[in-house]
């Protein structure tokens, strides 16, 4: 029933779309198509601006998928005839360009927010698409970030992380005299990944790496994996205890087990953990694709750039064990903060554009084609594309297997600051300059001042 | 400047002929001045009084965005700290600089080869110093088995202190180069006929009349100390953070810090911040010198 209710809203959108470029083709602009309005609710919004007059200019906040945005952007134009601009923000200073750029006359029509925090922030500047046609593409109503009841912004990606594992290296392990776990499939608790990790760190010049795990950076371009994805898992376990989805207190019920992971990466590493604080993201891949280290915490996002060192069948992901709640099930961290929004305050044809635009990224072929083969996203959209991305097949198959995916709860994390404190607080437990406390510290009593901060 | 720094510059206001052609020229750095100066000012000052995400749209809230700085305990602690290394810098930058020009001008070889490596460091932008002296310091760090320069605050500090000696020192020295250049022989000649000792000259004849040189060279490492923002965000970037406050952040990297933080208030309470490190940074420079050019004599 859901899909022809779509797809007579597809229709009158096109016919009314239609109907809007023969009139300004007349030159009698100015006339709308109020004739289908009240028909359905998905095309209302469609029709108040021309969508072919319209221009779309997309903030971008992806480095790595900016030239594949491009593309996309001109493969869009000869389709359709609409500009598309899209400028990427450098990595880390997207809010700082977001505000740059929605100060302009010509701002961002289209633009992200990356949850909840973000909205509480940018929500006045949002469109409310709760009967747009991208919402109603969705394949569950999760995707779609509310507020006051209204939607305001669509997830456009879905993006997985756990410890990804050299398959080879770790077989070894497993083939060895030493090992105490004999087949991978074994390794589904905190307990036996300790056991693992610290038996090859004890042999690693038998197995020819240089540490169990590759190098927990603690510089600004790896230090996310760590204040943020990893920082999620005891956030995870708490909610779920309390059957909540936010607090404004965090109580740190598993910190404990955080501190376990934590530890177990910055000793069974391939460097002192004295020297973590200066290491960055492209240390710990290199050492990865050049098999100095057999598990890396990281996510789907990075299959580009390790598929170029690494056969697919080569790579494996293993959910973050930290040690709580039903292990057996546990799976990989599954979710999204990469929210679409569209600028309310573009005019009426750029808004009818840009709805025009995302729609069609995510729904006709060409679209779903490019954002599945060249930028290897999920997307959770009806018509998605299988991705290439071998790390994304692993988690489909897991959740296949009955475990249930963590979700992403650091959308809900207050701040960056937040994120900041835990990560310099972390970096200094792993240089010995700081004790556990300090996190602790950093992680409940910084969340509840960040969040009354952002309360404000 | 002019206005500020010599004393011939009182005499332009006795003569009350001007062509008005001086004005055509002036007017182009005039624009630009209030183009990019007065006009971003004057608005900082009204957006300071509201809550805002972006220019057009805002809010008034009156002085609760000033009430909220001086609650800012972060702002609080960067103010303390700037001073603490305006303070030492001030003094380490201006002694380095001035020692190193008495050298180079008292004849040694090589002293334009010199003069020009220790100019040098000031080519290269705050940024880029910072993250190759980080990677310096923590190369040192790690040789002696010690934690990383951005897990102890006190390191941060000296480490702040160790680029900004070597990247302003140099260019203090020029100004103290010409300064000394500038002292007529014929003073030597006679305190030296009087019987002054070395030091005695240096103190009785060289410090006096180099007193518009620092009075120039401590101005501009008082307000580059303060208003230190690139070296202080690639060096430390403010870590590390203690019981919720990063210790090494100086005042301008916590404004920009507040400026983009979370919440609708944190825009405003940003430009209230600014401000008032503006009026600090005004008080503080004009009282120096103010002090300083009591000292100066003329020969």
């Amino acid at each position: 029933m859901k899909k022809t209710h779509i797809k007579r809203a597809a229709a009158l959108a096109v016919a009314a779309l239609m109907a809007g470029t023969a009139l300004a083709g007349c030159g009698t602009s100015g006339t709308n198509s109020d004739t289908a309005s009240g028909s359905t609710k998905a095309e209302a919004s469609a029709n108040k601006g021309d969508a072919s007059k319209g221009k779309v200019y997309y903030l971008n906040f992806k480095p790595e998928q900016d030239k594949a945005w491009q593309e996309l952007a001109k493969a869009y134009k000869d389709e359709k005839g609409v500009e598309v601009t899209v400028k990427t923000a450098a990595e880390g200073t997207y809010e700082q360009t977001l505000t740059s750029e929605m100060n302009k006359d010509n701002a961002p029509t289209l633009f992200q927010v990356n949850g909840p925090v973000g909205l509480a922030k940018w929500g006045e500047f949002c469109e409310d698409l709760t009967n747009s046609e991208i919402v109603g593409n969705l394949t569950s109503k999760d995707f779609a970030l509310e507020q006051d009841g209204k939607t305001l912004g669509v997830a456009y990606v879905i993006e997985t992380y756990g410890i990804i594992y050299n398959k080879t290296l770790l077989q070894k392990y497993c083939d060895s005299d030493f090992a105490t776990v004999k087949s991978i499939d074994e390794i589904n608790s905190f307990d036996k990944l300790k056991t693992v990790a610290d038996e090859i760190q004890a042999n690693k010049d038998a197995l020819g790496v240089d540490g169990a795990f590759t190098s927990a950076g603690m510089d600004s371009s790896s230090d996310w994996r760590f204040k943020t994805h990893l920082a999620n898992l005891p956030i995870y376990f708490e909610y779920k205890d309390d059957n909540v989805t936010d607090t404004d207190a965090i109580k740190g019920t598993y910190l404990d087990n955080y501190k376990n992971i934590f530890d177990l990466y910055i000793t069974d590493s391939t460097c002192k953990p004295t020297e973590l604080a200066s290491k960055t993201g492209e240390n710990a891949e290199t050492e990865f694709k050049d098999g100095k280290a057999v598990f890396f915490q990281n996510g789907t996002w990075e299959y580009d750039a390790l598929s170029k060192s690494l056969k697919d069948d080569e790579m494996g992901m293993l959910p973050i064990y930290i040690g709580a709640g039903d292990e057996a099930k546990q799976g990989l961290c599954t979710g999204t903060e990469n929210y679409w929004c569209v600028n309310n305050s573009a005019s009426d044809d750029d808004k009818a554009a840009t709805l025009e635009f995302i729609n069609w990224c995510v729904s006709s072929e060409a679209g779903t084609k490019a954002m599945a083969e060249k930028m290897n996203f999920t997307i959770p959209f009806k018509d998605a594309k299988e991705s290439n991305n071998a790390l994304v097949k692993i988690d489909t198959e897991l959740t296949k297997a009955g475990k249930t995916p963590v979700s992403w709860n650091f959308t809900t994390m207050p701040s960056e600051e937040w994120k900041n404190g835990v990560g310099a607080a972390l970096t200094q437990y792993a240089a010995g300059t700081g004790d556990w406390d300090a996190v602790k510290t950093a992680f409940v009593d910084g969340w509840k001042t960040e969040k009354a901060k952002a309360a404000e | 400047m002019s206005l500020f720094f010599s004393k011939k510059g009182k005499s332009m206001f006795r003569k009350p002929k001007r062509k008005l052609y001086a004005l055509i020229f002036v007017l182009p750095t005039f624009a630009a001045f209030v183009i990019g100066f007065i006009y971003p000012f004057i608005k900082g000052i009204y957006l300071s009084f509201f809550q805002f995400q972006i220019v057009n749209r805002t809010k008034f809230v009156g002085v609760q965005n000033y009430v909220k700085a001086f609650q800012d305990e972060s702002f609080l602690h960067s103010f303390w700290f700037t001073v603490g290394f305006v303070i030492v810098s001030l003094v380490l930058i201006n002694l380095i600089a001035f020692f190193v020009a008495y050298a180079l001008t008292i004849g040694i070889r090589g002293s334009n080869v010199f003069r020009t490596v220790f100019f040098m460091p000031n080519l290269v932008g705050g940024i880029i110093l910072g993250y190759i002296w980080h990677q310096i310091f923590d190369g040192i760090l790690r040789n002696m088995d010690m934690p990383s320069l951005v897990t102890n605050s006190d390191m941060g500090f000296w480490g702040l202190i160790i680029l900004m000696c070597w990247q302003q020192a140099g260019y203090m020295m020029i100004i103290y180069i010409a300064g000394f250049q500038n002292v007529p022989s014929d003073l030597y000649e006679a305190s030296k006929i009087d019987g002054a000792t070395k030091g005695q000259m240096l103190v009785k004849v060289t410090i006096p009349m180099m007193m518009p040189s620092i009075t120039i060279c401590s101005f501009l490492t008082l307000t580059n100390s303060f208003k230190l923002f690139d070296q202080n965000l690639a060096l430390t970037g403010g870590a590390p953070l203690k019981d919720g406050i990063w210790t090494t952040r100086m005042m301008a990297l916590n404004i920009y810090k507040t400026f983009y933080g979370e919440g609708r208030s944190a825009k405003g309470v940003g430009q209230a911040e600014g401000v008032i490190f503006f009026l600090i940074v005004v008080v503080i420079s004009l009282l120096q010198l103010f002090l300083t050019r009591r000292k100066e004599v003329q020969a």
